[in-house]
């Protein structure tokens, strides 16, 4: 059927439901932490309507600095490994039997879908002293006792690169099937090894997917809350685990209020910066 | 040796998505409430904790509850936009295919802390309720994103034909593009069902003091210590996840449904 424009009222009728609860359950939530964030904290967990920018003024200092710090370089290193693991992983998944890809896919799906909690969780008994990796290695003999791993930096690592690895595939996938696959049969023809026309024509070719999905993991990470706390110290907290904090247990909303839109601020100027990667890619 | 290597890069990877959940298992049958790898004994008792042990049987229901009612709803709003968005040419409509696909592309504290805001000032915070729209609204992407994918699937010519034989919006609703567009209800669904399940923040900052889900008991649980029910709700989870996603690969594409989802999704 052709697609028209909508004529009659009713032809509105199904965006009605839709619009409304997207309207009122998140633009007006978002409104309303917005309005929040300029509000005065009262004692004992409360707040009053005012205006004033000392939640934001708190920013300017130097813990604030470090967090914020440490959040951003987390993140990096987060998407930075996840990308160099997954990139040749997609790409070889691709080139798989249909039913293997399948496979590959429910488990990643499997393991994306996992709550923090749950992976937080298992990471921490894994690098526990009494049932973690340890004791597998002093059974092998290669260590003389079990020792835990956890709380570290290493250890906040791991988890997150646990938790974001299922979603940087996914998040190449679609551009890894669509890659032309002369290009590197192209490469092969001329003497290239496999590795080398990889690296060579596939990776060059992939660029700007390559960034995009950087960016996205990158966002991916920097939402993380429960991990830093689970299986790092306080001072591996990043500016999530931050603002749940002040919500929940300093009970000073506006704070948190605060702290989530200049979050939302650095998001959206990622994603800015995705759409412009996207761009170039299309016109390349 | 190069397919050598990437058979050893697959065992690798497979290896370390594996390892965590391998322990976890074997955690989960000890035989005493001991946290010791590999396990002490046998047993497949915590397992029966799940549903016997109040707490966590409630724990349980509250989350299935959650679940089933917002991935319902979450569905219920992703349909008639997908299916307006492809009907009708409405380009300022696609405002709320983006504020639809928001939620879950901004950090999870932010649209956690945003409900948290906006059910403390409209007071209702606390109720049950509020939690089943926070968690429609925070995964409304997922059927979005399978229901837009499933209607450019559609033959528009099927539509037309019906439309020529004089059948209205509503009998062509219901008689052609319902059939069709049933897979992507069953997976978007399936999504938002088993995120659901999991999810911790949206659901501790709209109920967390009232009501515990799984996730938000086993965190609670996490910080008085460990118990042996943490290890085999975490492996129904695991095995749940996978059942749903097979039975998605089994009766859809999901190849196609994951090639799509990230290209129009993001």
């Amino acid at each position: 059927m052709r697609r028209e424009a909508p004529h009659r009222l009713a032809d509105y009728g199904p965006l009605f439901f839709p619009a409304m609860m997207l309207i009122v359950f998140f633009v007006v939530p978002f409104a309303t932490m917005i309005a929040v964030s300029f509000f005065q904290r009262q004692q004992g967990g409360f707040y009053v309507p005012a205006f004033e920018l000392a939640n934001y003024q708190r920013f300017l200092s130097l813990f604030f600095a470090n967090v914020l710090g440490f959040s951003l370089m987390l993140a990096i290193a987060v998407a930075v490994c996840c990308v160099v693991l997954a990139v040749p992983f997609t790409y070889l998944l691709t080139r798989m039997a249909r039913k293997v890809q399948v496979v590959w896919l429910v488990a990643l799906l499997s393991v994306l879908s996992l709550s923090e909690v749950i992976i937080g969780f298992a990471w921490s008994t894994l690098f526990s002293r009494t049932a973690g990796i340890t004791n597998l290695l002093v059974m092998a003999g290669l260590m003389s006792e079990a020792k835990a791993l956890l709380p570290s930096f290493g250890a906040v690592l791991t988890g997150m690169v646990y938790q974001a690895f299922p979603y940087t595939v996914l998040v190449l996938y679609p551009a890894l099937v669509r890659l032309d696959p002369t290009l590197t049969e192209a490469a092969r023809t001329l003497g290239a090894s496999p590795v080398k026309a990889f690296f060579t024509v596939v990776v060059p070719a992939l660029r700007n997917t390559i960034t995009a999905t950087l960016i996205m993991v990158f966002i991916f990470a920097l939402g993380s809350y429960l991990l830093p706390q689970i299986l790092g110290r306080p001072q591996h907290w990043t500016l999530s685990v931050l603002i749940t904090d002040q919500a929940i247990y300093q009970s000073n909303m506006p704070f948190a209020a605060a702290m989530a839109v200049f979050l939302v601020l650095v998001t959206l100027g990622l994603v800015a910066l995705t759409v412009i990667a996207g761009r170039k890619g299309e016109a390349a | 040796m190069t397919s050598a290597l990437s058979k050893i890069y697959f065992f690798l990877i497979g290896l370390f998505l594996a390892l965590p959940l391998i322990v976890v298992a074997g955690v989960s049958v000890n035989a005493k409430q001991t946290l010791a790898f590999p396990p002490k004994g046998f047993s497949p008792s915590w397992y029966g904790e799940i549903f016997l042990n109040p707490e966590w049987r409630n724990a349980l229901l509250a989350s299935l509850t959650l679940a089933i009612l917002s991935a319902a709803l979450a569905v219920a709003i992703a349909l008639p936009l997908a299916w307006f968005l492809w009907r009708r040419i409405a380009p300022w409509a696609n405002i709320f295919q983006l504020l639809g696909v928001a939620p879950f592309t901004l950090p999870p504290v932010i649209t956690a802390l945003g409900l948290l805001t906006f059910w403390a000032t409209t007071g209702f915070y606390g109720q049950p309720w509020t939690a089943v729209v926070s968690h429609a609204i925070f995964f409304v992407t997922l059927p979005l994103v399978t229901l837009s994918l499933g209607f450019t699937a559609i033959d528009r010519s099927l539509v037309e034909a019906a439309a020529t034989m004089g059948a209205d919006d509503r009998t062509i609703f219901r008689t052609v593009v319902l059939p069709l567009i049933l897979p992507y209800i069953v997976s978007g669904y399936a999504f938002a069902f088993v995120l659901s399940l999991n999810e911790y923040i949206v659901a501790y900052m709209t109920v967390g003091f009232i009501i515990e889900t799984l996730p938000i008991k086993i965190f609670n649980a996490l910080r008085y210590g460990y118990t042996p029910t943490m290890a085999s709700v975490t492996i129904l989870f695991v095995v749940t996840a996978a059942v749903i996603f097979s039975l998605v690969a089994r009766f859809g594409d999901l190849p196609k449904l994951l090639g799509a989802m990230s290209s129009d999704g993001k």
